[in-house]
């Protein structure tokens, strides 16, 4: 605790923290540029001056840079003061001369940090008349749009991309004022998160090129809360609507989970929402093809094609809410209700869930593990299952200089003394998986083998810290070595973490993990355990503890069950065509879908459910958080015609006219406190986000910035007699520019911001208003609700035994491995188009050696015989890949549905 | 065509009839008069909407209404079609019986106060009518009735705060302008306006020597018909719209009609009872030019109505009070004493 | 008594003035009218009048507005939307512009947030319609051919922005773009 004295005011503070920190958490505003809360102070920019004193008799001072000053106990500055504030005026007017003409035709223009702190010191003509450099401009890929000339130098970019997320491609160029950021040739960014170069860069320089077709200001856009759909750790989002087509997804801050990043899958991945294929409006099959209804009778009909059935059978998904999934559950009955994960994976998911829900371990949050000092992967190839931990890994590698320098007195912020201590120094990280991964290059150690023999390496580990685990025979010389490298620098670690998941769909994999975490806590350690699991809510659907979808596909193609309805899911994904052919065909199917997917073409009935962003839904992430997701905007008003609702609101009112029971659950806090109180393992969903009731100051929380423009324009088109403002009954929500809009402290709660803006801050730099502290936690708590925690002293002593036998390679036959991709290895970001560019196509991949063995190279075709059906793909030549081993990309748009650890053969394509 | 026997018999029949029975049709002519001068009365203040539109065009470098047909006159025909045809909405909170009979009161008080105005020689209803001019103060009192009921049935804080200041008002004009008058009554010795007209053509306008009783009756007469200055009850800028905020369409329009016809009826009592009435040169041979110069006297008085609008700032309503209890009253007390010692002066000498 | 004879000398002057005031403005029955008869007779409206709104071209006939939101930010009754989409030679323009008259109040703000004097007010006021609906004009009701009021304005010329025969350095006051690979100062 330090007290500092700011224009004549005394304030308390951590004393470890810059100036410039301290005082924007007390809420000051000072101007900035090059500091970012993570990334630390280089005092670039010179726009941070304030004036430091001596003392309180010091009346002369002198001008520094507060991002570079400690807040020492007795520290006198001022902010106000005219010297400083000339002093701040002239930076921006330098760093102005050469700025183009082109907020109009900028697409950071709303929401630039360079226009509020240009506005913020005042400047606002330009006095110099020379000319302006100019600079060339790159294509950096479908993502990002690069306009050089707007760039004022800060080197956010670089530090962001090269120190913080470990990217290579991006870098600084030039002498001088000629300094260029940008790659060595155009070509598309390779970092996995480059998308938050548009939120790190302050002005215009690197922008959202997804948005720029369909461009619109942030104060045009309509925002909710909600939760990226695109991979199980359930990062914040603000996604942005105008015209009903959401237009952009922006980072919302978690102080717990992405605090300020987001991976590109989750950034630019919202194209599904928009697409002209969805089932708006209730659709059912007349003659082969579909016709639209009204919903009315659409239910009726598929009421009655299920009242005609013997037994209605439901299968949830992974990707719906989990009150989607117990709207499904309640409607059937939950003896049929059946997993929405393939058999197999679903097997592993709810291991998982079984592993954390236990309270036996400690589970991190993405900001626990940047927080690791030793971190061991073991199998999950996290950069494309769940990429945000990915980048949450290689703070915990980079976190060994601040160890180092907190041993030398220096702070850590000093972001430029922190490398230079650190040099290439790292805490370490040992990295076990199939092929090579994105964070290769900041491991200690790599293993690169088979999933069996990945789960041997994870029981051998855990066998050589704590002696009483089961113990693996036969490992060779080089593998013993490695499992005693990380047995001790795992013990040598304060803070261990391990990092496993379903990736490998081998079960083992992780009891290898669960042993490792069981044997560290054996030995006293702080252990924390995460794993990942494949979709946004697969740990809900795990919770919710249905059986597996091969019985609910055994029981439709027996005919034990010949009617299933089938939410948010496309079966084609989850099991063989063939088997999924055979338990639709005779089946009446209802699907409740937001995507025409090829089960929903089987459909009789198609209702036209919601997504994420005209819906709400609570969605568990994989460390067990229930989040909250809400409805960013009514479809109706602006097409009447349009009939999207949310699954579970189909699936009461189908329930309604099915069982003839009266619709029982009005709104959506109806269904969310039903589902908790019928499944107790839920508990706690509910307080994911305020109910309904809850206003701010007697107000319900805008969805609109208060400048929202064209409100009596925009749908003039249609008719000019203005419809009322769409209502929502189901959430604190309005829709609407008005309502509260504040930042104070205190009882906002964080599951309720829409969107960053304070008055003055309209970049998201902004959430320093929202926060306790910058770059700390929200105000009104981190948003989400923990389902399960880990309760003290509850370490079990028993260990997972069930080692697999090492995996050989057998002559002519080949064991398929999952290869994950962060692009078009998902199922709702691979219908976006800029995804889908980056997404690759269908292929085999192995091992050079083996395919030597084939005779055959790259890119030629290989007949592959997958799950009763022979396809033809071409050949990936994947060095990496072990041997024996056959590598199919999951989940591809194209591929066959693949189970991994099957035995499959391959054959070449013999010249027709 | 032939005459049929019986009918020709008949019609001999009725003859005799009505020449034994001659007060039958004085009756049925008196009956033919009145309704007459009851539709000429409304069609006056209906006609008075576009005076007053016109001359507060003309007072303020304006035109006023000049575009539906000529000179404008059109317009109140076209506001008499839109205000027929505008939906008569009541409120679901008013008092339904009371807020239907308020602008029938105030519509008939004022007419029937019309029976008491000779237009011409011979042209009246009530004019011999004994009480005479008791009858409009009566009908007077009346009218707030119309005021109050409106107010409170309505609901509303602007009609009731509206509704209270009328009788405020009323009552405390009525005071003085019953006072007023008697100096007009003292000197005729008869409440008959008849009689008060025939004292004028044969002596001298009252206005000569009731000039103070004059000036007291024409502001309360003001008063009465709420009319600028003293249009507190439904001043805009405190009350909306004052007692009748919540009327529309035809039962507004009553009440604004009524207000009209006050104005003429005010505006013709004015001119009977101290400008001579229809007297005049050759008046008493010619019925009709003794209309003529009611009506120009009449009208003199509406225009002079119509400029105190354009003229004058609204009062506040404790002025209006004071000016009333500590001015008028007094003014006409005085007058009254006056004239009362003048004629016992004159009978003594 | 002092008082009283105030009090009536005061009422003397209260009638006296009301008694004026009613003379002053019976005066105005001979004055001229300021009404100016308008269907027969045009009135005069200056140039920068705030009439029907128009969006106007730059001197090369292109489209003026790139669409940057700003008028309809500036919109104080949102009367304004549009939606920006880019040419193929890098221009910004609006894919729809529409502005619903019968909500606009003929502000002029829009004019003034203006940053490329597309939106402009002209020295139309004859919009009434029988429809409401017709009062909402799209952008080829809105859109004119010259240049309104800023003849010789052209935004591209002064932007950054590099669009089809204006490469990067181009621009009004810009320099040759710069040569990464030199290390000269």
């Amino acid at each position: 605790m330090a007290i500092i004295h700011v224009d004549g005011k005394q304030y308390e503070v951590d004393g470890g923290d810059n100036l410039l920190h301290a005082c924007l958490s007390l809420g000051l505003d000072i101007p900035y540029f090059c500091w970012h809360p993570e990334l630390g102070s280089v005092g670039a920019c010179r726009q941070c001056a304030v004036k430091a004193y001596r003392d309180a008799n010091d009346k002369q001072g002198r001008i520094v840079m507060s991002c570079m000053t400690p807040s020492t106990d007795g520290t006198y500055i001022s902010i106000g003061d005219e010297e400083s504030k000339a002093f701040r005026a002239s930076v921006v007017e330098w760093l102005m001369t050469n700025h183009p003409h082109d907020c109009p035709v900028c697409e950071e223009g709303g929401h630039c940090h360079l226009q509020d702190m240009t506005v913020m010191t005042g400047h606002a003509t330009r006095r110099y008349r020379f000319t302006k450099r100019t600079h060339q401009n790159q294509y950096l890929g479908p993502f990002i749009n690069h306009e050089m000339n707007r760039c004022i130098s800060c080197y956010r970019c670089t530090r962001y991309y090269k120190d913080y997320a470990g990217g290579t491609d991006l870098g600084v160029y030039g002498t001088a004022s000629n300094v260029y950021f940008g790659r060595e040739t155009d070509g598309i960014l390779e970092s996995e998160f480059s998308g938050n170069l548009t939120e790190v860069c302050p002005t215009g320089v690197f922008t959202d090129k997804t948005h720029g077709d369909r461009y619109n200001r942030k104060w045009d856009m309509q925002f909710a809360p909600s939760i990226c759909q695109g991979c199980a750790v359930g990062c914040n989002t603000s996604p942005g609507e105008r015209y009903g087509e959401i237009r952009r997804i922006e980072n919302r801050y978690n102080g717990a989970v992405n605090h300020y990043f987001l991976c590109d899958r989750g950034r630019f991945g919202y194209g599904f929402v928009n697409r002209k294929d969805r089932p708006r409006q209730p659709l059912v099959k007349r003659d082969g093809s579909f016709v639209a209804l009204p919903p009315d009778e659409a239910v009726l009909h598929a009421a009655n094609l299920l009242k005609s059935a013997k037994r209605v059978i439901g299968i949830g998904s992974p990707r719906a809410s989990l009150e989607a999934n117990f709207a499904l559950r309640t409607l059937v009955g939950a003896e049929n209700f059946f997993d929405g994960h393939s058999a197999a994976e679903g097997k592993l998911v709810q291991k998982a869930a079984k592993i954390l829900s236990e309270g036996h371990v400690r589970i991190p949050s993405l900001r626990v593990i940047e927080q690791a000092d030793a971190a061991f992967v073991l199998g999950e190839d996290v950069t494309n299952t769940a990429p945000r931990i990915a980048l949450a890994l290689r703070q915990t590698a980079r976190g060994r200089q601040t160890t180092l320098a907190r041993d030398k007195h220096i702070a850590e912020w000093q972001a430029a003394a922190l490398a230079d201590i650190g040099q290439h120094e790292k805490n370490p990280l040992y990295v076990a998986s199939v092929d090579a991964t994105r964070i290769d290059d900041i491991a200690a150690q790599t293993y690169r083998a088979a999933p069996e023999d990945i789960a041997r390496l994870g029981f051998a580990v855990a066998h050589a810290i704590d002696a009483t685990a089961p113990a693996v025979s036969g490992l060779d010389e080089a593998s013993t070595a490695l499992v005693k490298t990380i047995a001790d620098g795992l013990l040598a670690a304060d803070k261990p973490l391990v990092v496993s998941g379903t990736g490998t769909g081998l079960e083992s994999v992780i009891d290898a993990a669960a042993n490792v975490v069981r044997a560290l806590q054996a030995k006293g350690k702080h252990v924390e355990l995460s794993l990942v699991v494949p979709e946004v809510n697969s740990m809900g659907l795990a919770l919710m503890q249905a059986a597996g979808l091969d019985q609910a596909l055994e029981a439709l193609k027996s005919g034990a069950a010949d009617a299933v309805v089938v939410v948010e899911n496309d079966l084609y994904r989850r099991a063989g065509k063939a088997l999924v052919d055979a338990a639709l065909k005779n089946a009446k199917v209802v699907v409740a879908d937001h995507q025409m997917t090829d089960t929903a073409q089987q459909a009789e009935v198609v209702l036209s459910a919601a997504s994420f962003a005209e819906g709400d839904g609570t969605v568990v992430n994989n460390e067990g958080r229930a989040q909250r997701y809400f409805q960013v905007y009514d479809a109706t008003y602006y097409d009447p015609k349009v009939t999207i609702r949310e699954a579970w609101y189909w699936l009461n009112d189908l329930r309604a006219q099915y069982s003839n029971v009266a619709s029982e659950w009005k709104h959506f806090d109806d269904v969310s406190i039903a589902c908790e109180q019928a499944l107790p393992q839920l508990n706690g969903m509910v307080k994911a986000a305020p109910n309904a009731q809850f206003r701010m100051h007697g107000l319900k929380v805008a969805r609109e910035p208060h400048r929202y423009s064209g409100r009596t324009a925009m749908r003039a088109n249609i008719s000019v007699h203005e419809p009322r403002a769409s209502q929502d009954a189901d959430t604190a929500l309005a829709f609407s520019m008005e309502g509260h809009h504040g930042t104070e402290a205190g009882d906002r709660p964080s599951a309720l911001i829409p969107f960053a803006w304070a008055p003055g801050w309209n970049s998201p730099q902004s959430w320093n208003k929202f926060q306790d502290e910058v770059g700390g936690h929200l105000r009104g708590g981190d948003a989400g609700v923990r389902l399960f925690e880990p309760q003290a002293h509850a370490a079990v002593k028993t260990y997972f035994d069930a080692i697999p036998a090492a995996f050989t390679a057998k002559a002519g036959e080949w064991r398929t491995v999952n290869l994950h991709h962060i692009f078009g290895g998902e199922e709702l970001s691979a219908r976006a188009a800029p995804v889908a560019e980056r997404a690759p196509k269908p292929y085999v991949g192995l091992n050079p050696a083996d395919a030597d063995s084939l005779g055959i190279g790259a890119n030629m075709l290989i007949d592959v015989a997958l799950a009763g059906s022979a396809v033809r793909l071409p050949l990936r030549l994947l060095p990496t890949l072990p041997r024996g081993t056959v590598g199919l990309p999951l989940g591809v748009e194209g591929m066959a549905y693949a189970e991994a650890g099957a035995t499959i053969k391959l054959s070449r394509v013999n010249a027709a | 065509m032939l005459r049929t026997g019986p009918l020709h018999a008949a019609r001999a029949a009725m003859i005799t009839w009505f020449s034994n029975h001659p007060e039958v049709v004085d009756a049925i002519i008196a009956s033919l008069k009145a309704l007459v001068l009851l539709f000429g009365s409304v069609i006056v203040a209906a006609m008075l909407i576009w005076v007053e539109r016109r001359l507060l065009g003309v007072w303020q470098d304006r035109y006023g209404p000049n575009r539906v047909g000529p000179f404008g006159l059109g317009q109140v025909v076209a506001d008499m079609i839109k205000i027929f045809f505008k939906e008569d909405w009541m409120p679901p909170f008013v008092d339904k019986p009371a807020f239907l009979i308020a602008p029938l009161v105030a519509m008939t008080t004022m007419m029937m106060a019309f029976v008491l105005v000779p237009v011409a020689p011979g042209w009246n209803v009530a004019g011999d009518l004994n009480i005479g001019v008791l009858l409009f103060f009566a009908l007077a009192g009346l009218a707030v009735y119309a005021v109050m009921l409106g107010g409170w049935s309505s609901n509303s804080k602007y009609a009731l705060l509206g509704g209270l200041r009328s009788a405020a008002q009323m009552l405390s004009y009525e005071v003085f302008m019953g006072v007023a008058l008697m100096g007009v009554v003292m000197e005729t010795g008869s409440f008959a306006v008849n009689d008060i007209i025939a004292y004028q053509g044969a002596h001298h306008w009252f206005i000569l020597t009731q000039f103070f009783g004059f000036c007291t009756f024409a502001l309360a007469a003001v008063a009465t018909t709420h009319r600028h200055p003293f249009d507190l009850p439904e001043a805009e800028q405190e009350l909306a719209a004052g007692y009748h905020t919540e009327y529309s369409g035809m039962k507004f329009g009553m009440f604004f009609v009524a207000e009209y016809v006050g104005v003429v009826v005010v505006s013709g009592l004015l001119t009977t009872l101290y400008f001579g009435g229809w007297h005049g040169p050759g008046a008493e041979s010619h019925a009709w030019l003794g209309f003529i110069y009611f009506f120009i006297k009449t009208f003199i008085f509406i225009m002079l109505f119509i400029l105190l609008r354009g003229a004058l700032p609204r009062p506040r309503y404790d002025q209006v009070m004071a000016g009333g209890w500590k001015f008028c009253l007094p003014l006409a007390l005085v007058n009254m004493l006056v004239t009362g010692a003048v004629i016992l002066a004159n009978q003594g000498g | 008594m002092k008082d009283f004879f105030a009090k009536l000398v005061a009422i003397f002057i209260g009638i006296y003035t009301n008694l004026r005031s009613m003379v002053m403005v019976a005066s105005h029955t001979f004055r001229k009218r300021d009404t100016i008869q308008y269907p027969e007779v045009k009135p005069y409206v200056p140039p920068r009048y705030r009439g029907r709104i128009v969006l106007t071209r730059d001197p090369d006939g292109e489209e003026r507005c790139v669409a940057c939101n700003l008028c309809a930010a500036a919109c104080p009754v949102g009367c304004i939307s549009l939606q920006k989409a880019e040419q193929d030679d890098g221009r910004w323009y609006p894919e729809f512009f529409r502005i619903n008259f019968s909500r606009c109040i003929f502000c002029g703000l829009c004019e003034e947030a203006c940053p490329t004097n597309a939106i402009q007010l002209t020295p139309d006021f004859e919009l009434g319609e029988y429809r409401r609906q017709d009062l909402v004009y799209e952008k080829e009701h809105l859109l004119i051919s010259g240049t309104g009021k800023y003849p010789d304005y052209n935004f591209y010329r002064i932007a950054g922005l590099s669009i089809a025969g204006k490469p990067k350095g181009a621009a009004k006051n810009e320099a040759k773009p710069v040569d990464v690979k030199s290390l000269l100062p």
